[in-house]
């Protein structure tokens, strides 16, 4: 016999799928107001490269990435609440946040087992212990993503939460870091999503995995 | 069999018939989502602008502006520094500063009323520096996204308020100020332009103002991007109607505080 177990909740579905184009939108106009005072790098890698700005058309865009950042700004916190209160609500979250320390170790782990260099995997429920720590983190700097923007956003209406980022500037620095993490947290994730295959892909827009095949 | 089971235990054979029915219904739902969000994009980026920025896009901007505007206190502050964390600032921006002009023949125009009311009064710098002197080091946040803190000395434009609009008298709900040339034009509300830190300034760093930072006056209003910090005043005019404004007709939000 085969089992169809529902793996990810309708609302949750919606609530990622929502994400997707809205961070990408938040992350996109972003970059359009950060060409206008474009002053970080890592070393001699500067962000962003010239060619960069030429390559997709960012130049002299300040005023259009304003308007897009301070429309959709709207939708990505209604709809980061909304899942975060799902998820409280529908005891869903006992599988998303980790339990207990040991979630670092078991994490790591995962890490090498992922990388080829452990065999076995710790064992998990419906997310392992990598996953909890990195789908809780996002969260967590969702809420950063926006409140260091509200203290770029209104620095003297908000001038206690600039402070709390170190200022004006600080609070423009801590924005684009998190920006840059969920940049690297969704090359991870299309890897990982990749790796783990079209039933695990599939799930996460019909909800349904196929499971216990063949007892 | 309701779509909210948790587990749905099947012969190989009807599990195989049920993923493809859920995958098929799944995925055409995706794909039907996709195209709804596409065209919501497509709307809300092609539609028709207003003042170069789509309807949809200014209704909101404007929308953020009133719940700003709503919320702003005179106690929402800009930090003040020390003036050792004083730093230089750029240049930025020559409309309707370039041209020649004698700033010893300036004069403020100020008016009441809709855009071709004629200025009641006439003013010169004495009367201003006539007002209460403030100085204020404090950050000019720069549109684009820089920074700098800056020593300013001035009059309070709420002082120059009430001395020209005496208690009692009706206070329109907005502030129009253009350069002499009215090549630049600055729209403000009145909550703004009364705060504490809105200065109509003529000096800089303790100095005389600097031609190109706008001679002999300019607004140093620190609750709103340098934008509307505009140079050169020649005329100043209250309104009840929302005043143009310079960069807002070129797709910035007017409301532009902070």
């Amino acid at each position: 016999m085969q089992k169809l177990k529902l793996k990810h909740l309708l609302a949750i579905r919606w609530f990622h799928w929502i994400n997707v184009p809205l961070l990408f939108l938040m992350i996109w106009s972003g970059i359009l107001i950060y060409w206008a005072y474009p002053i970080y790098s890592l070393g001699p890698l500067h962000f962003f490269p010239k060619w960069f700005y030429s390559l997709f058309g960012i130049e002299q865009r300040l005023a259009e990435g304003m308007a897009l950042h301070f429309f959709f700004m709207w939708l990505f916190v209604v709809n980061g609440i909304a899942y975060v209160t799902y998820t409280l609500a529908s005891g869903e979250w006992r599988y998303l946040v980790p339990r207990s320390w040991s979630a670092f170790r078991d994490a790591w782990h995962v890490a090498l087992h992922d990388l080829r260099l452990r065999k076995d995997l710790p064992p998990q429920d419906k997310y392992n212990a990598a996953q909890q720590i990195t789908y809780t983190a996002i969260i967590v700097m969702g809420a950063g993503s926006v409140l260091s923007g509200l203290a770029i956003y209104k620095p003297a209406q908000l001038s206690w939460l600039a402070m709390l980022f170190g200022g004006y500037q600080g609070a423009r620095a801590v924005h684009f870091l998190l920006a840059a993490g969920f940049v690297m947290f969704f090359v991870v994730h299309i890897v990982q999503v990749a790796l783990a295959g079209w039933n695990n892909f599939r799930s996460m827009v019909i909800g349904y995995d196929v499971v216990g095949d063949h007892d | 069999m309701t779509n909210r089971r948790r587990e749905i235990v099947l012969s190989d054979n009807e599990a195989q018939h049920e993923l493809a029915r859920r995958t098929r219904r799944g995925f055409l739902m995706a794909g039907l989502a996709a195209v709804g969000g596409f065209g919501a994009y497509e709307w809300i980026t092609k539609a028709q602008q207003v003042d170069n920025a789509p309807w949809p896009q200014r209704k909101v901007l404007d929308l953020n502006g009133r719940i700003s505007h709503a919320y702003l206190s005179d106690s929402h502050l800009m930090p003040e520094y020390p003036k050792s964390k004083i730093s230089p600032i750029k240049v930025n921006g020559d409309i309707g500063v370039s041209n020649d002009f004698d700033p010893g023949a300036w004069r403020l125009q100020v008016a009441n009323g809709a855009e071709d009311a004629t200025p009641l009064l006439t003013l010169s710098m004495a009367d201003i520096a006539a007002l209460p002197k403030i100085e204020m080091t404090t950050l000019f946040c720069c549109i684009e996204g820089w920074s700098v803190v800056q020593s300013w000395a001035g009059a309070r434009f709420s002082d120059f308020t009430k001395k020209y609009f005496p208690p009692g008298q009706h206070l329109p709900q907005y502030v129009y100020m253009a350069t002499p040339d009215e090549d630049y034009y600055v729209g403000l509300d009145m909550k703004s332009v009364l705060h504490p830190q809105t200065l109509l300034a003529y000096e800089r760093n303790g100095q005389p103002l600097e031609r190109e930072h706008g001679a002999p006056l300019r607004l140093i209003i620190p609750v709103k991007y340098g934008i509307k910090n505009i140079k050169r005043i020649g005329l100043i005019r209250y309104t009840d109607d929302r005043p143009d404004d310079y960069w807002a007709e070129e797709g910035y939000d007017w409301f532009a505080g902070l």
